[in-house]
């Protein structure tokens, strides 16, 4: 009995270890199924939710459409919260091509697909800066913001 | 305490039981943007086409999903379990009735030589005259398309890996109805024929060259120095902007937005241009492409220096998976170091 104890916490143990679900893309992707302003909204609206400011939004299909170029819509929405943007420009400003943060948003037919890059990838770019936290929670909020979306 | 871990061990058996047996939920968190919720593809091809999911055996699914196709978006998921991708497989195998196939590993024997004149004849118009697939990514994106479906990439490393001869030969028997894939048997090729074809495909796996450029040796900034002032360096590089083709879009500080306004911090300035050609072409070969827009050149003051420096745009299309954008990433690159050898003359 005693042994079967041993062996049954032994494997208890090396249980705990096995990664149920790890998901390490190098995109964040989501889709959506909403219409493009609906998932527009929803998104800047669970962007300001996680703390964040929204920047400007590029309408990029606006351009391409006036350029004479035939596109659905297609934005991209920038965002930061300033406390970090003004923290970064002095300890990293090698990091400052990559600011603020944003999430490239397009209609899909009657839905819409959400990417970004994940901000865990910065710590490959940049394997000389020991940001590893921040990459990490900033990866932890774009998820949030685009679980959001999703589940609205 | 033993109790307690009993119970607990309990508990994780069950949770790691409902992850195999999640599916839906699964597919939906990696699969489903870019092939669709119901399979119908976009970004990525569509997998819920019955006559697909006649062919495609479940091994060459989980190949698939392991594998990828490199160069071609669809990544390797080597961060999945087993039993997680043996559960997507499940998924999507409820959009049919029809048992997955299974297929022998032993070779089709043929006559590639005789293949090749065929697959010339017959299957290049496609799939291009090296099997290289059609141009572009993926089916509906944001744009209309005029096929279905994108001709695969049949040279394709993760292709040859998970297909195997007899799926290949069957594809070619039977067609996929609902794509431009048609049965070669109703168009008039034998059997002999077909088999040939099979055989001079396989051949693909001795000529398919891997790129070993590893883009991972890029730097992911590429910062240069100014010998002039920030205001002079900005007007200058807005005059290369232009002289190179590309729209001045805005000149704005990094903290636009973000900080009061007139309060900004003057020693950081992004200036934002676009070139909608290149921007068309680019939205073309992956929509995905908005991490790169607009195309954007910073110009710093730091440490009594003026620094003109941009994101990459080589290191970043690792990310993509997509060769045809690597093409587009490298001549990006060249154009935002010309605009910046320009502005700095």
């Amino acid at each position: 009995m005693k042994n079967y104890r041993k062996i049954l916490i032994g494997f208890f143990l090396v249980t705990l270890t096995i990664p149920i679900s790890a998901i390490a893309d190098d995109l964040i992707m989501r889709r959506v199924s909403m219409s493009f302003p609906e998932a527009m909204s929803t998104l800047q609206s669970a962007i300001a939710k996680e703390g964040f400011k929204v920047t400007r939004v590029q309408r990029v299909d606006v351009g391409l459409t006036a350029s004479g170029y035939k596109t659905a819509e297609y934005r991209i929405v920038f965002f930061m919260n300033e406390k970090t943007v003004h923290d970064i420009v002095k300890r990293q400003p090698e990091l400052i091509p990559f600011l603020p943060l944003k999430i490239t948003i397009f209609a899909e037919g009657d839905e819409t697909i959400l990417v970004t890059l994940n901000p865990a990838k910065l710590n490959e770019f940049f394997p000389e800066i020991k940001m590893n936290k921040e990459f990490s929670e900033w990866e932890a909020a774009v998820n949030r913001i685009l679980d959001k979306v999703q589940s609205e | 305490m033993f109790r307690i871990i009993i119970s607990a061990f309990f508990i994780m058996l069950s949770s790691v039981s409902y992850a195999a047996d999640d599916g839906q939920r699964l597919y939906v968190k990696n699969c489903a943007a870019c092939h669709g919720y119901d399979g119908n593809g976009g970004v990525g091809v569509p997998l819920s086409l019955p006559d697909f999911l006649a062919t495609a055996s479940n091994d060459y699914f989980f190949k698939t999903i392991r594998k990828g196709r490199p160069g071609r978006v669809m990544p390797a998921f080597k961060n999945l379990s087993d039993d997680e991708v043996d559960s997507i497989i499940h998924f999507i195998r409820t959009w049919s009735d029809n048992l997955p196939p299974n297929y022998s590993t032993q070779p089709v024997r043929g006559n590639a030589k005789n293949g090749e004149k065929l697959f010339q004849t017959q299957c290049a118009s496609c799939h291009g005259k090296s099997g290289k697939g059609g141009e572009g990514t993926g089916v509906t994106m944001s744009r209309p398309r005029s096929q279905p479906i994108l001709a695969p990439a049949l040279n394709n490393t993760g292709f040859l890996a998970s297909a195997p001869d007899e799926m290949i030969k069957r594809t070619l028997i039977k067609g996929r109805k609902g794509t431009p894939m048609v049965s070669f048997l109703d168009k008039g090729l034998s059997e002999k024929d077909i088999d040939d074809i099979v055989a001079y495909v396989r051949s693909f796996e001795t000529q398919t060259t891997v790129s070993t450029n590893s883009k991972k040796d890029e730097p992911a900034v590429i910062i240069k120095e100014s010998p002039y002032s920030l205001d002079e360096t900005v007007d200058s590089l807005k005059n290369a902007v232009v002289s190179m083709n590309f729209r001045l879009i805005r000149v704005q500080n990094l903290d636009a937005g973000l900080t009061e306004k007139g309060k900004e911090d003057k020693k950081q300035v992004i200036v934002y241009s676009c070139n909608f050609n290149i921007l068309d072409r680019a939205l073309k070969i992956d929509p995905r492409v908005g991490l790169f827009l607009p195309c954007r050149i910073t110009v710093v003051q730091h440490d009594g220096k003026v620094l003109v420096m941009f994101a990459n745009p080589l290191r970043m299309s690792e990310l993509f998976n997509n060769s045809e954008l690597d093409n587009m990433c490298a001549e990006l690159k060249s154009v935002y170091e010309e605009m910046i050898d320009e502005a700095l003359l």
